[in-house]
């Protein structure tokens, strides 16, 4: 059994809380006193039936408002898997919340409203999509219910999706024609719509590829922490800890640390009172290198025959989540894994209009405002473009006045 | 390529061990907080798969209300004694003794709302930056919504609408002078996933977490051990039940449901098939709706 993580873009009138309370409820997921909470609830379907949307609800103050006001997590499992939802409001903050949601997910669910088709929101929420780089892509027609479980609506609305997809060249997309509220294709294959003949979501959820084995060569782990007990019994003990974010080191590879450039091999892998002859992406380790070289937190152990890209002069996707704009005149700190470091953005180079996808020239970067940058930093970073690894090609950008994450950073070329 | 078995469970551990390892690298004095429960020995364990050969770069916190299960106690003691590592006390009894906080009274009195005061005051007297726990999100709706590394005021506030975006798995632990961030590896496991890797790994828990005869009274419609610490009176009838804990707490606030279940394997199947979430037994959960949301805004882990 494996995880997925995945995340919903859609706004609250698209169903989006009621679809994650169907897959929830439909999988047994809602424990008897939780249910008590919601039966007793005065919030009610037009029918009578429970509103299944009052499950993902989170604060106070977000009921008393109506509305979600932050990334909310739910878990649930079947017997073939674990899976964890970012939850992502609908609101005025939400391309900021909808990139955190994403960050960390290998698939979207994107919710079509069957009655309006692709939409403004639609559009916008595939590119956040597409520049987070998310795999797996599944739009959900929700509302099939409202539109007498049409086939030709449901065409309709997904040849035109399937010119947007080609646009954002977003390669894994799968079309599923649902009705939350009812239960139509969720979690159930529906009886009212013959003329799907795919599965239901959750059978969709269950086995697409999670993608959780990174097959790729950049062998990759930063440092984050050098464990030296110094104790007469392990005097000259020297392990670097860290995860190991991409890639596969195996015993005797030929290793480069970053930034000194110093060469070694790998000496050992620990993993507590085991000693594996491999440490493989997304395993977080111990490695002894044969020589006695210079290392501390904030450097990168890498594959000696697969360097990756150094450069104080990154060209990177923004996206700013932040009320106080972008200050191109003062130094921000730039966090890559374990290192920070200062930086400026020296460059706006365009800003993206995300309704329209129209790039267009700007001097400012505002709250969800998305563009390209160039960005100088003190010293030089080893990373990978972000469609390469998504691991070591991204950032966040902390201003240092307030403390406060303000930016996503998406590499995408290192400036010559 | 060579292929690898890499479950949820090794996935889930391994995450916990990088933020672990983490609060290692940002902070200069971070602690572990260590109730005694199942999910704080979990994180012990997964401390020492993160540091190990080496010390853990924190001491042990524990918050005692003076109203504990002796089996934790017990348990506490013998596993520092295992591990070697430093265990620092905070006492609710000495913040009631210095006039700091007034012992609640009534039928329903516990002292579980005082331990945030002293909390507090031990975060501030070891100038701790950084507390370690082991909250998950799906326990509660609110836990649903913080973020890993959590970041508090001086005054042990969490602002929902403050909270700063997490992304991939970068986390920000600069603060101010004053603040602190509470941070939590085991965020994304949910109750079971904790009883599995409790299995997986053979750790041993406090014997209260399985069944035993205890003597019990029905308070507001939960199981509650009688004891001192419950201010009982002539309504109350003592029962003797087969039973065992789900979560440990204060004495006075921890409601024990009926079980049977005398393994690690029995418990999976009970919560399995479970009709009640664990927090579900928490009396300081069911004041009111936003319970949990009002205590983690005045400090509250």
């Amino acid at each position: 059994m494996n995880i997925l993580k995945f995340f919903t873009a859609g706004s609250v009138d698209d169903g989006k809380s009621t679809l994650i309370g169907r897959l929830l409820y439909d999988t047994d997921s809602i424990l008897a006193d939780q249910l008590e909470a919601l039966q007793s609830s005065n919030r009610k379907n037009d029918d009578g039936t429970i509103d299944l949307a009052i499950l993902t609800d989170g604060l106070r103050a977000e009921r008393e408002q109506g509305i979600t006001i932050d990334v909310a997590y739910k878990y649930f499992q079947t017997e073939k898997r674990k899976f964890i939802i970012a939850d992502t409001p609908g609101h005025i903050q939400y391309t900021r919340n909808m990139v955190t949601g994403a960050s960390t997910a290998n698939l979207a669910i994107i919710l079509v409203d069957a009655r309006n088709g692709v939409v403004e929101q639609t559009i916008r929420h595939s590119y956040l999509v597409s520049l987070l780089g998310i795999k797996h892509v599944v739009v959900c027609i929700n509302k099939m219910d409202m539109v007498d479980y049409s086939e030709s609506v449901y065409t309709t609305i997904i040849d035109k999706y399937k010119i947007l997809a080609q646009q954002l060249k977003l390669k894994d997309v799968t079309y599923i024609p649902v009705s939350a509220l009812k239960g139509d294709n969720v979690v159930q294959a529906s009886e009212q719509m013959d003329w799907y003949t795919g599965e239901s979501l959750l059978h969709f959820l269950e086995k697409v590829d999670t993608d959780n084995l990174d097959k790729s060569q950049l062998a990759r782990m930063p440092v984050q922490w050098v464990i030296r007990p110094q104790t007469e019994a392990l005097h000259d003990y020297r392990g670097y800890a860290g995860r190991v974010l991409s890639g596969t080191f195996k015993l005797n590879d030929k290793v480069t640390v970053l930034p000194s450039g110093a060469s070694s091999t790998v000496e050992k892998i620990e993993f507590f009172e085991q000693s594996p002859d491999a440490a493989h992406a997304g395993q977080s380790v111990i490695i002894h290198l044969k020589d006695d070289v210079d290392i501390s937190r904030g450097d990168t152990i890498v594959n000696a025959s697969a360097l990756p890209q150094e450069s104080k002069l990154i060209e990177a996707d923004l996206c700013w989540m932040d009320g106080r704009a972008l200050d191109t005149s003062i130094m921000y700190l730039i966090q890559h894994n374990s290192k920070t470091t200062k930086c400026k953005i020296s460059e706006i180079l365009h800003k993206v209009d995300i309704n329209t996808l129209e790039k267009h020239q700007a001097d400012e970067f505002k709250l969800n405002d998305i563009g390209r940058v160039i960005i100088k930093t003190a010293d030089a970073l080893a990373f990978d473009l972000y469609d390469d690894n998504r691991a070591n090609g991204s950032a966040i950008l902390i201003d240092s006045r307030t403390n406060l994450t303000v930016g996503a950073l998406m590499f995408r070329a290192a400036v010559e | 390529m060579s292929t690898y078995n890499f479950d949820y469970l090794d996935e889930l551990e391994a995450e916990a061990i990088h933020i672990l390892r983490e609060v290692a690298g940002q902070f200069e004095k971070p602690a572990l907080l260590f109730s005694g429960g199942k999910d704080s020995i979990t994180l012990v364990r997964l401390a020492e798969k993160a540091f190990r050969p080496g010390k853990f770069p924190f001491p042990l916190v524990h918050i005692d209300t003076g109203h504990n299960f002796q089996e934790t106690i017990d348990y506490r003691d013998k596993m520092i004694e295992r591990i070697g590592e430093k265990l620092i006390i905070g006492s609710v009894q000495e913040s009631i003794d210095q006039g700091k906080v007034v012992e609640q009274t009534g039928r329903n009195a516990s002292r579980n709302a005082l331990q945030t005061v002293t909390l507090l005051d031990t975060i501030a007297k070891y100038e701790f930056d950084a507390c370690i726990g082991g909250a998950r999100r799906d326990e509660e709706k609110a836990r649903a919504k913080e973020r890993i590394f959590s970041v508090r005021d001086e005054f042990g506030q969490w602002d929902p609408k403050r909270q700063r975006p997490e992304l991939w798995n970068i986390y920000n632990g600069k603060i101010h002078k004053g603040e602190n961030v509470r941070v939590f590896p085991i965020s994304n496991w949910t109750e079971l996933d904790v009883w599995n890797y409790i299995r997986r790994e053979n750790i041993e828990l406090p014997s209260i977490y399985f069944s035993h005869q205890r003597d019990c009274i029905t308070r507001n419609g939960q199981l509650m051990a009688a004891s001192p610490f419950l201010n009982m009176d002539n309504e109350d009838v003592v029962v003797n039940k087969q039973v065992r804990f789900r979560t440990v707490g204060d004495m006075s606030c921890t409601a024990a449901v009926e079980s049977e279940a005398i393994l690690i394997d029995d418990i999976i199947s009970e919560i399995s098939a479970s009709k009640i979430s664990e927090r579900g037994a928490r009396m300081d959960d069911k004041v009111s709706e936003a319970a949990m949301e009002d205590r983690k805004k005045g400090g509250y882990f």
